[in-house]
């Protein structure tokens, strides 16, 4: 294995300190934080949480 | 003709105020008295404080929109309730003192039949040295609890943009400015704002953004943490927000209680009972809340505050303030009807009632020191609350006394928030989030507390635009403009 392959962080993983307090949780991938900005996928999920967020203000009422 | 009154015209008592004026129409008379000209609605504050929104986008005047529904409105605030009337009347009543209306500083007393106290938080900034005075914001620090504290903000935060423009390093803390805080969702709120608006700044690699608070462990958020729904798993809160601070390379203190602010400098006490200090070019951090100081007094003139007041100034209504130890809580514990257990004709709801004890298990630190957030009863509860209160007292004038009073539990109601984590109508992310109920109920959902069919939480663009329309949606609602009622609470 080359230095350079050694000493590529991956993407979303750059902020992890090793053995840090931040050390055990997970982070986002490029696909899991482009999904965030997608547009048709976000309007998919803007009626999906809609409509959960209706069914709990109808249960909470 | 009965008489309504009701102190405080914030999200609580708006809403508690306007239906019960829809409902009782002008055969009865609601009065609201409160402090503010304008109604300011919160969850966008934190917008203003980036810059993103004007003061005038998240306020307006309370003036013509009483007057277009017949709500007698005194720009004053609430000094004491006299609920047994005085020595030569029977006739319950508060005394005012007006802060506008060309009447400032005159005190006047006001009867009535059925009283909603939804005053709100006084924010006690002065319960930590440095962070301020009584409710007064000190001048190391800012804050976003109000429109005007939330433009101060930005007006500092755009002066550190403009000093790491010129390649100066900058420090930010955001968080808790108290061991005994509520409110951990516009701090979560504004750092990440704070973060987005670096980015495009384009200065944020010369930004260190941390976070300090009082919780024992991110995500805790006053309701003890919540699990949800992802990926087949049911996943703490926890993971979710420590997942986000990292990705946006936040770093954070958590366990903490402020116990001093100085010029660029905080001192901090944490769980395990070690002393730490921070220091800070920027720092918005919420105070602690107290009771508006509201004073109690009998026909005779005595003080009977401690009957009607927890000793943290909120109203006791009908909770269970025996628990005790947290082995004890119960769902159960919590008020369903909002009523005062002494007084039948008074009420209390939002941040005014005093709430049994904490959700999040209480901590403290080797040397006593309480540490670990209270009770939040903001947004869509306090709304929720408000209205079933409002309903109750229609009920009570229109069918007697015994009326059957609507029930509202925090245990029993669910709550949809969304966290916004920057804004942006094609960049912006917010974490959209339902939970129910707000207050866990281990014994119907043992585990989690919680039904994790009816909780969930995701981040993204969607949760952005959901929340922009809530903005827009709410003042709608608030301004009373047609189809008001059909909006939720």
């Amino acid at each position: 294995m080359s230095n350079d392959t050694q000493n590529k962080t991956k993407y979303g993983e750059e902020n992890i300190k090793a053995y840090g307090q931040n050390f055990t949780t997970m982070t986002p991938g490029w696909f899991a934080k482009k999904l965030r900005t997608c547009l048709i996928w976000q309007f998919i999920r803007f009626i999906v949480i809609n409509i959960k967020m209706l069914i709990v203000v109808r249960k909470s009422h | 003709m009965a008489r309504v009154v009701v102190l405080g015209g914030g999200v609580s008592g708006h809403t508690a105020a306007t239906f019960a004026k829809k409902w009782l129409g002008n055969k009865h008379e609601v009065v609201v008295v409160t402090p503010n000209s304008k109604w300011n609605w919160i969850p966008s504050n934190i917008w203003v404080g980036v810059g993103q929104m004007s003061t005038d986008d998240v306020t307006f005047d309370l003036d013509p929109v009483y007057k277009k529904i017949g709500i007698d409105y005194r720009q004053a605030k609430g000094v004491s309730i006299h609920p047994n009337g005085k020595e030569d009347s029977d006739k319950s009543y508060i005394t005012i003192e007006y802060t506008g209306q060309g009447k400032t500083g005159q005190s006047e007393e006001l009867e009535y039949d059925y009283l909603i106290n939804a005053t709100g938080p006084k924010l006690n900034f002065g319960a930590t040295p440095g962070l301020g005075e009584g409710s007064q914001l000190g001048e190391h620090t800012v804050s976003v609890c109000t429109a005007d504290h939330a433009d101060h903000a930005n007006h500092k935060l755009q002066e550190a943009i403009n000093k790491m423009k010129l390649g100066q390093r900058q420090k930010f803390l955001i968080g808790t400015g108290h061991g005994m805080c509520t409110c951990q969702g516009a701090a979560f709120e504004y750092i990440f704002n704070i973060e987005h608006e670096l980015k495009k700044a384009g200065v944020r690699d010369l930004a260190d953004i941390k976070w300090i608070s009082n919780e024992s462990f991110l995500g805790d958020f006053g309701v003890g943490g919540l699990h949800m729904k992802a990926m087949g798993y049911a996943v703490s809160s926890r993971i979710f927000a420590e997942s986000l601070f990292t990705e946006r390379n936040v770093d954070w203190i958590i366990g903490a209680h402020v116990n001093k602010v100085e010029k660029g400098k905080v001192s901090y006490e944490l769980l395990d009972g070690s002393m730490g200090e921070e220091n800070f070019d920027f720092a918005m951090l919420i105070p602690p809340f107290a009771g508006v100081g509201l004073k109690a007094y009998d026909k005779d003139g005595s003080d009977i505050t401690d009957t009607i007041f927890a000793p943290n100034g909120f109203m006791k209504v009908d909770a269970n303030y025996s628990a005790g130890a947290y082995e004890n809580w119960k769902a159960s514990d919590w008020p369903r009807k909002y009523q005062n257990p002494t007084y039948k004709n008074m009420f209390a709801c939002g941040i005014a009632f005093a709430p049994p004890h904490p959700i999040s298990k209480p901590m403290s630190s080797p040397n006593g020191t309480a540490i670990g957030p209270t009770p939040p009863r903001t947004g869509m509860p306090s709304g929720i609350m408000g209205k079933a209160v409002a309903h109750s007292v229609c009920d009570m004038i229109k069918f007697g006394p015994d009326a059957k009073l609507q029930e509202a539990s925090m245990a029993e109601m669910g709550a949809a928030c969304v966290a916004s984590a920057g804004k942006g109508l094609f960049n912006g992310t917010a974490a959209a989030m339902t939970i129910y109920p707000v207050v866990p109920d281990f014994e119907k959902y043992p585990g989690t507390g919680r039904d994790t069919e009816y909780t969930f939480g995701e981040i993204g663009l969607a949760g952005h635009w959901i929340k922009h329309i809530l903005h827009h949606m709410f003042i709608h609602k608030a301004k009373l403009n047609p189809g008001w009622t059909l909006i939720p609470e």
